[in-house]
C-alpha cells in the first residue's frame, strides 16, 4: 500500500497539487489512522492533507478516482490463485474430461504467463500487469510517444519472450491451445495497452501541461487560434495571480530616523508616557491608478482583450482601472468589463466600437474632450495599439498633454519593433512623448509589461 | 480491524456533533476524527454563514472543553494575540516594593556591588505573574486541554500568519524572558478563512484542508430539522428546495445555512404551513441581503415555488 501512495503522490504532482515530504507524511499517518478498506473515507482523508484549496480539491478527487480505478496489485494474490486453481481442478473433470486431459498436462511445460492466460484468472493477470509496470517504471512515462516503448516494456517484464517460445512450440503440437494462447495474448496486450494509457493520463500530465504553457506564452496572441482562446485565458488568469502574488503585499515602509511622536506617545501610554518603544514615521505608498487605453480595430483586438483581461484581475493590486477602447471612436468600457463575464464583455465592446478602422487622432481628440479629468500625477496611462492611423492626423499633441498631466505613459505595441515607422505607422512620433515604448506580443511580453507598471509602485 | 475502528470512530464523531446540533457531513467528520488523531489544526475555508464558527463551538461542546476564540483583524499584534507584560502591576510592584530594594541594597558601598547583589534576585518583574495571557497563551495553559478557534485569518496580516506557525506545529510558544511555554495538552486548533486573500503555504501546509461548501439538500434539510424543531416536513422541504433553486441564481451574496435557519424560524414564526409567492415575497429580505439581489430574484419567486414544489412530489 505504501508504494501505491507513493505513486499516487506522483500522479497528485502531476495534476498540480503541491505535495512536499512533510505533507506526504502527514497523508501516510492520516491513511495509517483511517485505515484502507472504506474508500470514501480514504480519499476525504487524502484530499484533506494534501489539497490545499478548492480548486486542488476538485483536482485530486478527480486522481483519485483515475488512479484507483486501476487494477491494484492484490496482497493475498497467491492465495486467490490457489482457489482459482482448485476451483478449475474441481470443474476439469466434470466438463468433458477427456478432451482436456492432455491439454492439461501440456499446461504444466509451460511458461507461467502462458499457464496464467490460458487459466483466465483475471486477478492474477491483473496483479502481474500492475506489478510488471512498476518494474518498467511506468510512473517516469512523460509523453504520449512513449507509449509503446513501456507497453513493450511491461509486456518483456511479464514473460513475452517464455510466452513465444511457448506459442511457437504448441503451434506444431496442439493448434487448438495455441489459437486459443493467441486470442489471450491480443486481450493482454489490449488490457497492457489500457494500463499505459492509463499511466500517461495519470503521470504525464504534469510536463505536457507545462510544455503547452510554455508554448503559449510565447505564442503572438494576435494570432491565436480559437480553440486556444480558453487555455490562454486561463493562462492569463494565472499570470494575474501570480502579480497580485507578488504586489499585494503590504506598502508600508518604515523610514526610520523620522520619530513619530504621536504614535509613539500613545504606545507607550500604559507606563507613563516614558517612550520604551519608539515607532518611526511610515511612507504610505500609492496604489496604482491605471488608465488603459485600447485599440480594438481588427489586427490589435486579440491583444487587446487579454490585455484587458489582466488589467481587470488584479484588483488587489490596483486601486482604480478606468479602461477606454477605440477603434474609430473612444468609449469607456470600465463598467462593462466589471459587470459581465470577460466573452461578453468582449463581444459587447466589439459591438460597440470595435471592427472599425483605427483612427488614433479623433480618439485622442474624444479622451481629451471627455476625460481628461481622470488623469492625476500618480496614474499611469497604457496605450495599447500598433499606432497605425490610416494616415489620418496622428494628434501627437494631445498625447503630449496625457504625458504631462500623468505619472507615466506606457505604449505597448503588438508589433515587432522593425515594422514601426513603416507604412502607416505614427510610432516614432507618439513614441517621444511616451515613458516607455515597448512589443508586446506573447503572454510572456504582457507579463512582464504589467509587471514593471505595478513595480514603479511598489 | 483498524479499519473497522476507524470508520466507527468517524461515526462516532458526526453522531457526537449532532448531539450539539451540528449535522456534519462525512467529509467534516473524518477531518474532526484525523485532526484529533494526527494533532493537526484544521483549516475551515468557506463562503460566509455555512457553520465554520458553528463547527468549533460544536466541538467544544461536544468534549465539554473550554473553547477559546481569538478574533483576527488586521493589525492584530504578538501583544492582543499572544501575551503582554503586565506593565501597571509591575510599576506598582516596584513602587511598593521600595522599601524592601533599599533594604536590599542597604549594604552595598559602590554602585557595582549594589547591581550584583540586585543580579542575585534574579528577574523577580519579568516572571510569570507579570504575563498577561492572551488568548494563543490562555489556550496552551489550560490542563484538560481546550478548542482555539482562530477566527477569519485571513483578515490578519501576513506576518501574524507567520506568528501562528510554532504554535500550529508544535503547540508552543517562545517568550524571551521566560522560554518556551509548551502545551500542557494539546488543543485543537480551528483556523477559518472567507479566502478574502491566500494564506501562505507554510501556513496552510501546517492544516488539515476542509473546504465547506453550501449542502446538500437532504444534509440541509437535516440541518434545518435540528436547528428548527417546530418546522412541519414540507415546509422544510419545500424551502430548502426553493433555497436550492435561489443559489442557482448569479447574486452578489448566496444565502447559507445561517440564513436558511433564519428564514425557517421566521416562517415558523408567521405559522406558514406551505411556501406561497406572497410570505416569500415578503420575507425575502431575510434570505437575501442586497438590494439587488431582492429584486434579481423577486420576479423568480413564482417559478421557484412550482420547482421546490415539483421536486417535493418526485423526491
Amino acid at each position: 500500500m505504501r508504494e501505491n501512495l507513493h505513486r499516487f503522490f506522483r500522479a497528485a504532482r502531476g495534476v498540480g497539487v503541491h505535495v512536499s515530504p512533510a505533507e506526504s507524511i502527514d497523508a501516510m499517518r492520516a491513511v495509517a489512522q483511517v485505515g484502507i478498506s472504506d474508500r470514501a473515507v480514504l480519499r476525504d482523508a487524502l484530499l484533506l492533507t494534501l489539497a490545499k484549496s478548492q480548486d486542488e480539491k476538485l483536482a485530486l478527487g478527480d486522481c483519485f478516482d483515475l488512479f484507483f480505478s486501476q487494477p491494484e496489485p492484490r496482497q493475498e494474490q497467491p492465495e486467490s490463485v490457489d482457489q482459482d486453481r482448485s476451483q478449475e481442478a474441481d470443474q476439469a473433470p466434470s466438463s468433458g474430461a477427456a478432451s482436456d486431459a492432455d491439454g492439461s498436462s501440456q499446461q504444466q511445460e509451460l511458461g507461467p504467463l502462458a499457464q496464467m492466460l490460458l487459466s483466465q484468472d483475471r486477478n492474477a493477470i491483473a496483479a502481474a500487469i500492475a506489478s510488471a509496470s512498476g518494474a518498467a517504471s511506468l510512473s517516469d512515462i512523460r509523453y504520449s510517444t512513449q507509449r509503446g516503448i513501456f507497453s513493450s516494456r511491461i509486456l518483456d517484464a511479464m514473460g513475452l519472450q517464455r510466452l513465444r517460445d511457448d506459442l511457437d512450440e504448441l503451434t506444431a503440437t496442439n493448434p487448438a491451445l495455441a489459437e486459443r494462447l493467441r486470442a489471450a495474448l491480443d486481450a493482454l496486450r489490449e488490457a497492457v495497452r489500457d494500463t499505459v494509457s492509463q499511466g500517461l493520463a495519470l503521470y504525464a500530465r504534469e510536463e505536457a501541461e507545462n510544455l503547452r504553457n510554455e508554448i503559449l506564452r510565447n505564442a503572438p496572441l494576435a494570432r491565436i487560434e480559437r480553440r486556444q482562446v480558453a487555455e490562454m485565458r486561463a493562462l492569463i488568469r494565472q499570470i494575474a495571480r501570480r502579480l497580485r502574488e507578488r504586489y499585494s503585499k503590504p506598502r508600508k515602509r518604515q523610514r526610520r530616523g523620522h520619530l513619530d511622536v504621536r504614535r509613539t506617545l500613545r504606545r507607550n501610554a500604559a507606563w507613563g508616557g516614558v517612550p520604551f518603544l519608539t515607532t518611526w514615521k511610515r511612507k504610505h505608498r500609492d496604489r496604482p491608478k491605471i488608465v488603459a487605453l485600447c485599440d480594438v480595430s481588427g489586427s490589435v483586438a486579440q491583444v487587446s482583450d487579454f490585455f484587458l483581461l489582466l488589467i481587470h484581475s488584479l484588483h488587489e493590486v490596483v486601486d482604480d482601472v478606468r479602461s477606454f477602447a477605440f477603434s474609430s471612436h473612444l468609449i469607456e468600457v470600465s463598467e462593462i468589463l466589471e459587470s459581465k463575464s470577460p466573452e461578453e464583455a468582449m463581444s459587447e465592446i466589439m459591438s460597440k466600437v470595435g471592427f472599425g478602422s483605427s483612427d488614433y487622432g479623433s480618439s485622442l481628440v474624444d479622451f481629451e474632450k471627455e476625460f481628461m479629468s481622470t488623469l492625476t500625477p500618480q496614474t499611469t496611462v497604457i496605450v495599447l495599439g500598433d499606432a497605425r492611423s490610416n494616415n489620418l492626423d496622428p494628434r501627437a499633441d494631445i498625447l503630449r498633454r496625457i504625458s504631462d498631466r500623468s505619472k507615466r505613459l506606457v505604449w505597448l505595441n503588438p508589433e515587432g519593433r522593425l515594422a514601426w515607422g513603416f507604412g502607416d505607422s505614427e510610432m516614432p512620433r507618439y513614441a517621444t512623448f511616451c515613458s516607455v515604448v515597448r512589443q508586446c506580443a506573447t503572454a510572456q511580453q504582457l507579463e512582464r509589461a504589467v509587471s514593471d507598471i505595478v513595480a514603479t509602485y511598489q | 480491524m483498524a479499519d473497522q475502528k476507524a470508520s466507527t470512530s468517524i461515526e462516532a464523531v458526526g453522531s457526537g456533533l449532532a448531539a450539539q446540533g451540528y449535522i456534519a457531513s462525512r467529509q467534516i467528520a473524518t477531518a474532526v476524527y484525523l485532526s484529533q488523531q494526527i494533532e493537526k489544526p484544521i483549516l475551515v475555508e468557506g463562503p460566509a454563514g455555512v457553520g465554520k464558527t458553528e463547527l468549533a463551538k460544536a466541538i467544544a461542546a461536544w468534549r465539554g472543553m473550554k473553547m477559546i476564540r481569538l478574533q483576527c483583524y488586521e493589525g492584530l499584534d504578538e501583544a492582543k494575540a499572544l501575551y503582554e507584560w503586565k506593565y501597571a502591576k509591575q510599576l506598582l510592584y516596584t513602587q511598593i516594593l521600595k522599601d524592601k530594594l533599599g533594604e536590599v541594597l542597604g549594604g552595598a558601598q559602590t554602585l557595582h556591588t549594589a547591581l550584583g547583589q540586585l543580579h542575585d534576585f534574579g528577574d523577580v518583574f519579568f516572571s510569570k505573574e507579570f504575563v498577561e495571557p492572551r488568548p494563543l497563551l490562555q489556550a496552551l495553559e489550560q490542563p484538560g486541554g481546550c478548542v482555539l478557534l482562530i477566527d477569519e485569518i485571513d483578515k490578519s496580516d501576513a506576518e501574524f500568519e507567520s506568528l501562528l506557525l510554532e504554535i500550529l506545529s508544535d503547540f508552543q510558544v517562545t517568550i524571551p524572558e521566560l522560554g518556551t511555554v509548551s502545551a500542557i495538552t494539546p488543543p485543537t486548533v480551528i483556523l477559518t478563512s472567507n479566502s478574502e486573500r491566500d494564506l501562505g503555504d507554510a501556513l496552510k501546509r501546517r492544516c488539515l484542508h476542509l473546504h465547506i461548501g453550501f449542502p446538500e439538500q437532504r444534509l440541509e434539510e437535516r440541518i434545518v430539522e435540528s436547528r428548527v424543531p417546530g418546522i412541519s416536513q414540507t415546509l422544510r422541504r419545500q424551502m430548502v428546495g426553493f433555497i436550492h433553486e435561489i443559489r442557482s441564481l448569479d447574486l452578489k451574496k448566496l444565502p447559507s445555512v445561517s440564513e436558511t435557519i433564519d428564514w425557517a424560524r421566521v416562517l415558523v414564526l408567521l405559522q406558514a404551513t406551505e411556501l406561497d409567492t406572497e410570505i416569500v415575497k415578503d420575507t425575502l429580505n431575510v434570505l437575501l441581503k442586497y438590494e439587488a439581489d431582492i429584486e434579481a430574484a423577486a420576479p423568480q419567486v413564482t417559478t421557484f415555488i412550482a420547482k421546490a414544489a415539483r421536486s417535493n412530489v418526485f423526491g
